[in-house]
Order: structure tokens, then C-alpha cells, then sequence
């Protein structure tokens, strides 16, 4: 056991006018997922983000791929979103690593749009086992089904609860 | 026997009696146990919300709840008195709550900690938080404060404390 | 203590008891117990008794409104919560926070990792039956909540960080006041490992207790004391250094044992490490003012960030979405100890049900939340 010292973090990027080239690690990277799954659509790409949008089919392809290839083991953070104009809900996985000491500081982040009125996507649970909970919880508040998932039940909700998922747009607060 | 309890004039003495009994020595008694009662409160531990960590800090060593007579039990709940519901109330603790009040022994006491336990507070407004706890249990003193600090929650023991002291009947109710 | 061989219980035999919610250690929270004699076989952790719905709540706030009422999740560490929704917003809104705003906030975030830290040893204390824990942690706790209840106002709600630097200045000579109480506790904390740490009686309880090999800790997705606990160099404030933490000179505490001992090593350590934050912040802090003048109702540009920063319990996270009205769309709080949750069904299987309160230790910040 010892208190061991952090390598020297990454320097910054050079603080950049506003018509800078896009940031080269996240290029680097949205490249590198193109190349082997031309149809993803790269969302944003900031410094130390990299947003792509995938069909619900490849979902399982592309976090496997990221999980294998390019090393993006922890899983952060699972967030969604409910688009009623778009009649989308939007998943997305938040990927870090801890691998990679160079990347560290890099988050991926993984998103799939659902149509709203039966959403059904496939449960990562296997991939990254940590999403469990976080499935668990998407699934009771904007009401994702996750196809796979072990124990899709409610997780903070009261068990009686019967109105709509909460975080539906249509849903209102009753004391709203 | 049951020709002795049908006569009237025997329960007339025997109600007479009592009422000499009672106040000869119903008063000295009832003093001894609002006494005893009111310096050894046995705190239920439940944490309902944020407001706990103030109780924390109040039974901890710079405000030390004991000396006044309240000490953190981290028995059972059957042999507690005293409720403190520190803080909000959700809708899926509120059926747990209501048994955890059944279960203890009487007499029994609940203080109302902090602004979400008293009317909802800064929750007023969310799907899953009840406004106010009195709808399910009956409280005795409410202690304002998001959080309440630490002296707020002892002034609420005092307060507590006080009505005990005043409590007219033996079964501390 | 992990079982060693292969263990099949016999369904007969089976015991189902539930931990909590009134329960000293669980707090906020329920353990559904699957136990065969001494033995847990199988634990379900039951969270959602503090669900306040703060993520919809936050829709019909603005972005100022919101401070109060996302700081109530963690209470204990209310400053490290609102710190990445602080930065969140600044992100959207392309706010430069003045230097001393930025101090300022890593002084609270740092003094709440005390306070947070200090209270989690006297409620470990207490599982342990070793009462002179909490007492002192307790009391010892009050010591830095002064402090930080100067600055901010209040014991434990400070509503301190908000978009556009932190609420109000510190106040004269609190430098003095604070440099003194850092010395006074680097001495003490000697006195907390001497008693609690290098305790026999207390290493027997807790050394080999509830394992955690480093691919666990990162295939579960844990973060902060549990993940460094396990062998694994992880700290945000190092890896991907916000506001002013790249000025401080400090190291990340790791150990390889991941046992329940290595994750109070952790913490104490951690706290030296805070220390020592503590001091350079309050030496080097420039003058000048603290926050921007945002107005009551900024209007947030639309876009969508994703923040995190390490709070006391790991990794805080915010994902915002902005429409470009002055309520956000969505906000969704990622709080560390529900990402720790994961791991209390793996480590519990196979526990004796005394060891399973230390185990405890990790959802003890939880709540959750919502």
C-alpha cells in the first residue's frame, strides 16, 4: 500500500480561437468508430467529449466496440431524455475509461433514439455490468423497455405506482 | 357477586372511593411517571431524510442531546418513545413509517423535524413526497428549519419535555 | 469474510430478512437478506425511500431556483454537488468564473469533503460498536463546519456554489482561523489512526472484509474511496481538472488491498490530502471579485453538456440540456453512491450477515435521490 503519486495529467489544449479546428483526440476517435460503423452520426465533439447517435439495432455493436477496441471500460453515467416533438426518447451511456492514462479524462457518450410510444432497446447489462441500476431507473422514469435486462422492475418509485413514467414530458407534477 | 354489583349504592361508594383515592394519590403518582418519562426519551432511529444529519450532530459530542435526558437507541423500536421524523416523507416510506409508529408501546411521542416532515417544504411541488406527515401519524412538536440546526432540534426536545411534564393522564397521551 | 470454498445452500434452509429502513446502518435505504444461517446467499439492495424527484422538479425551476433544492441529495457534501452543476452551467453559458470565485468554491468543496468524510467515521464507528468514534469524529467534524459556516452561512446548506462564481466572499481573518485548524487537525488525525485505524480490534473487523478486486471495482462501475480502495489511480480533480484544482499540489490516495479497511485508509488519507488543499488555497486566493452578475433569470443558450467532478463519496456527474428558455429540459444527477450501489449484492454474497453493516459504508451518503 502506498500513496502513490498521479502521472502528470495531460496539458491542456491550447486555449482555442473560435474558428479552431475541431479537437484532435475526439477526431481521432469518431474516426475510428466511422471506419468500422459508417452510419453512427457524431453529435458534438468537444475537448474532452465525444457524443455519437446510433440506430437501436447497432447499439450492442458500437458499445461493444467501444468497450473492446478502443478501451472505454467504466461506465459513467445512463441519462434520458424525452424528445415529445421529435416523438423520440433519447438513451445515452456515458463511457469513461481508466484504462488509458492518456484518455483519461475523455468521456464517450453513447446515444440511441427510440420512437416514444413503445420504446424497446437492447439492455447492456452485459457489456458493462454496472448499468444495471441505471437501466432499472431509465426504464421506470421515462419507461424504456430494456430487452435483456435481469430484473426490470422499480427500483425508487413506490411498487404501486401507476401513472405515468415521471420524467415523460406529458407527465405533470401534481402539485403543478 | 352479581347481586352485589347490581346494587347501586355499592358503586356509588365504590366510585367515591376512587375519586378520594385519585385525588389523594393520583396526583404524586402521575408527577413520579411524567418525571420519569420526560428525562429518559428513547429516540426511534430512523432516518427519513436530510434532515438526520443534524440529529447526528446533536446527539454528537459538542451539543450531546443526553444531557438532556434523549439518547440515540439503536435497539429496538419496541422499547422506544419517541419518534423524530427528520425530514421529507416519500410516498413509499409513508406505509413503513405508519407501522414503524404502530409498532412502538405507548405513551409515544413524534416530533416533526424540518420544513418537509411539517408541510412538504421545498418538495411542495414533486410527485412522491407527502406534504406534511401529520395526515398519517399525530405529532406533538414541530421544529421549523431546512435543516434545523442543531439548538433548534433541542429546543424541540425541551419543548417536548415541557408537555410531558403537563400531561394530565397515566398513559402519557 | 469471504467463504472459501464453493458454497450451495440448501433452499430449505433459507432465511429472508430485511435491513432497514429503520435500521441504524442502512438509513434511506432497504437490504433484502437471503441468509442461510450466518451466511448472506443473496442481497437486493431496495433504494427510493428518499426519492424526492429533483430531476423533475428542476424542470419547473430556472436555473437559479434550482441551487437550493439539488444541494438536499447529498447533504453532508452540499457543495460538492452543486459544484458540477455550477460548472454545467457555466459550460452552456460560456461564463470565465473570476479567480477568487473559483478558490472559493474548491475551499468549500474541500471543507465539505471533511465534513462529509468525518461524519462517515462516526457512523462506521458506531457498526463497529466502538463508540469513541463517534464522539470524537462528531465533535472533531463541528470544528471545520465553523469554518465553513462563516463562509457560507449556514451548518450544512450553504447554497454556496452557484453558475457564475459562489454567493458572497469569506470574511476578514478567517485565514488565520482556518490555517490553525488545519494544524490542529494534521495533529489529531495521527491520534484517529492510532486509536481507530491501527486498532487490532478493529483491524480484526475489518481487514479481509468484503474483497473487491480492481477489475470488480471497474467493470461495476464504482467510483471514488471504493475504486481507489482497489488498486485503481482515479481522481477527477487529477484526471480531468476543473476550476482552479490544477494550482494545488496533492496526491490521490491508493491502496491494492480492497478490503473494508483499505476504504477507511482511504478516507482518512484523503482527508490529509484535503488538508493540504486547505492550506495552499487559503495562502495563494488572489483578490478580486467572486462571482458574475448573471441576473435572476439567465437565459442558458441551447446545448447539452455533461460535467463531473469529484464530490466526497466519487464521481458527480450532470447531464443538462438546454432549450434556450430559462428552465432546463432535462437534468439528471449521477450521484456516486447510487454508482456504488452495484457493488453491495457482489460483496454481500457470501458475508457473515455481522460483517454485512461495514458494508454499509458505501450507500451511507446515498439517499438517493432523484
Amino acid at each position: 500500500m502506498a500513496t502513490t503519486g498521479q502521472p502528470q495529467p495531460q496539458p491542456a489544449p491550447q486555449a482555442a480561437p473560435a474558428t479552431a479546428p475541431p479537437p484532435t483526440r475526439a477526431t481521432e476517435l469518431s474516426n475510428r468508430v466511422k471506419e468500422r460503423f459508417p452510419d453512427i452520426v457524431v453529435d458534438s465533439m468537444k475537448e474532452k467529449r465525444l457524443k455519437i447517435t446510433t440506430s437501436s439495432q447497432k447499439m450492442r455493436d458500437v458499445a461493444l466496440f467501444v468497450r473492446d477496441a478502443l478501451i472505454f471500460d467504466h461506465i459513467s453515467c445512463v441519462s434520458g431524455t424525452d424528445y415529445i416533438g421529435k416523438n423520440e426518447i433519447e438513451i445515452i451511456y456515458f463511457v469513461g475509461n481508466l484504462s488509458q492514462p492518456e484518455l483519461k479524462d475523455f468521456v464517450i457518450a453513447i446515444a440511441e433514439r427510440p420512437k416514444r410510444d413503445n420504446p424497446v432497446v437492447q439492455s447492456l447489462v452485459d457489456v458493462w455490468p454496472g448499468v444495471e441500476y441505471h437501466e432499472r431507473e431509465t426504464y421506470e422514469m421515462l419507461g424504456v423497455n430494456f430487452q435483456g435486462h435481469p430484473e426490470l422492475k422499480h427500483l425508487l418509485l413506490p411498487e404501486d405506482w401507476s401513472d405515468l413514467p415521471p420524467l415523460r414530458k406529458d407527465y405533470n407534477s401534481p402539485g403543478r | 357477586m352479581v347481586a352485589v354489583q347490581k346494587s347501586g349504592t355499592f358503586q356509588f361508594l365504590v366510585g367515591k372511593v376512587n375519586e378520594v383515592l385519585q385525588d389523594a394519590i393520583g396526583a404524586p403518582i402521575r408527577y413520579l411517571a411524567n418525571w420519569g418519562r420526560l428525562y429518559s426519551l428513547w429516540p426511534v432511529h430512523l432516518e427519513t431524510a436530510c434532515c438526520s444529519v443534524e440529529v447526528g450532530a446533536a446527539a454528537g459530542s459538542r451539543f450531546d442531546m443526553e444531557r438532556f435526558g434523549a439518547l440515540e437507541a439503536f435497539g429496538s423500536l419496541r422499547q422506544c418513545d419517541l419518534l423524530i421524523v427528520m425530514g421529507t416523507v416519500t410516498r413509499k416510506l409513508a406505509p413503513r413509517l405508519k407501522l414503524i409508529y404502530d409498532q412502538m408501546a405507548e405513551p409515544k411521542w413524534v416530533i416533526a423535524m424540518g420544513a418537509c416532515a411539517i408541510t412538504g417544504g421545498l418538495y411542495f411541488d414533486s410527485y412522491n413526497v407527502l406534504r406534511g406527515i401529520d395526515d398519517i401519524i399525530p405529532v406533538d412538536v414541530f421544529v421549523p428549519g431546512c435543516p434545523p440546526r442543531a439548538e433548534a432540534l433541542l429546543q424541540g426536545l425541551v419543548l417536548l419535555q415541557e408537555k410531558i411534564r403537563k400531561s394530565q393522564s397515566l398513559r402519557g397521551v | 469474510m469471504a467463504v472459501e470454498t464453493e458454497y450451495v445452500p440448501d433452499a430449505d434452509k433459507i432465511m429472508n430478512v430485511s435491513l432497514g429502513p429503520q435500521h441504524p446502518g442502512s438509513g434511506h435505504f432497504r437490504i433484502k437478506l437471503w441468509l442461510d444461517g450466518d451466511y448472506v446467499v443473496r442481497a437486493e439492495p431496495d433504494p427510493g425511500y428518499v426519492h424526492r424527484g429533483e430531476e423533475k422538479m428542476a424542470e419547473y425551476r430556472n436555473y437559479i431556483q434550482n441551487v437550493p433544492h439539488l444541494e438536499r441529495p447529498v447533504i453532508l457534501d452540499s457543495c460538492g454537488i452543486l459544484f458540477p452543476y455550477a460548472l454545467g452551467v457555466d459550460e452552456l453559458m460560456g461564463n470565465k468564473v473570476p479567480p477568487r470565485g473559483q478558490y472559493l468554491s474548491v475551499i468549500m468543496a474541500e471543507l465539505n469533503r471533511i465534513i462529509s468524510h468525518m461524519y462517515f467515521l462516526g457512523i462506521y464507528g458506531v457498526f463497529m460498536g466502538h463508540t469513541t468514534m463517534i464522539t470524537w469524529a462528531m465533535g472533531d467534524r463541528e470544528m471545520f463546519i465553523d469554518i465553513a459556516e462563516r463562509i457560507g452561512g449556514a451548518r450544512v446548506t450553504f447554497a454556496y456554489i452557484i453558475p457564475g462564481g459562489v454567493r458572497n466572499d469569506m470574511p476578514d481573518g478567517l485565514k488565520e482561523r482556518a490555517l490553525k485548524t488545519c494544524d490542529w487537525f494534521d495533529k489529531r488525525i495521527q491520534e484517529y489512526e492510532k486509536i481507530f485505524l491501527y486498532n487490532p480490534l478493529f483491524e480484526g473487523r475489518t481487514r479481509k472484509v468484503g474483497i473487491l478486486s480492481r477489475d470488480d471495482a471497474i467493470r461495476l462501475g464504482t467510483t471514488g474511496t471504493v475504486l481507489r480502495a482497489s488498486g485503481v489511480n482515479s481522481d477527477i480533480r487529477k484526471d480531468e481538472p476543473y476550476s482552479v484544482y490544477q494550482d494545488f499540489d496533492f496526491n490521490v490516495p491508493v491502496s491494492n488491498d480492497g478490503d473494508s479497511w483499505a476504504r477507511l485508509w482511504v478516507a482518512i488519507e484523503e482527508m490529509k490530502e484535503s488538508l493540504k488543499i486547505l492550506r495552499q488555497a487559503f495562502t495563494k486566493i488572489p483578490d478580486g471579485p467572486v462571482r458574475l452578475k448573471l441576473g435572476p433569470q439567465p437565459r442558458v443558450p441551447a446545448g447539452e453538456v455533461y460535467t463531473r467532478t469529484e464530490a466526497a463519496r466519487g464521481e458527480m456527474s450532470y447531464h443538462i440540456v438546454s432549450d434556450g428558455t430559462p428552465r432546463p429540459y432535462r437534468l439528471k444527477i449521477g450521484v456516486p453512491s447510487f454508482k456504488n450501489m452495484r457493488v453491495l449484492p457482489h460483496l454481500l454474497k457470501g458475508c457473515h450477515i455481522a460483517y454485512s453493516a461495514n458494508l454499509l459504508e458505501f450507500e451511507f451518503l446515498a439517499g438517493r435521490i432523484g
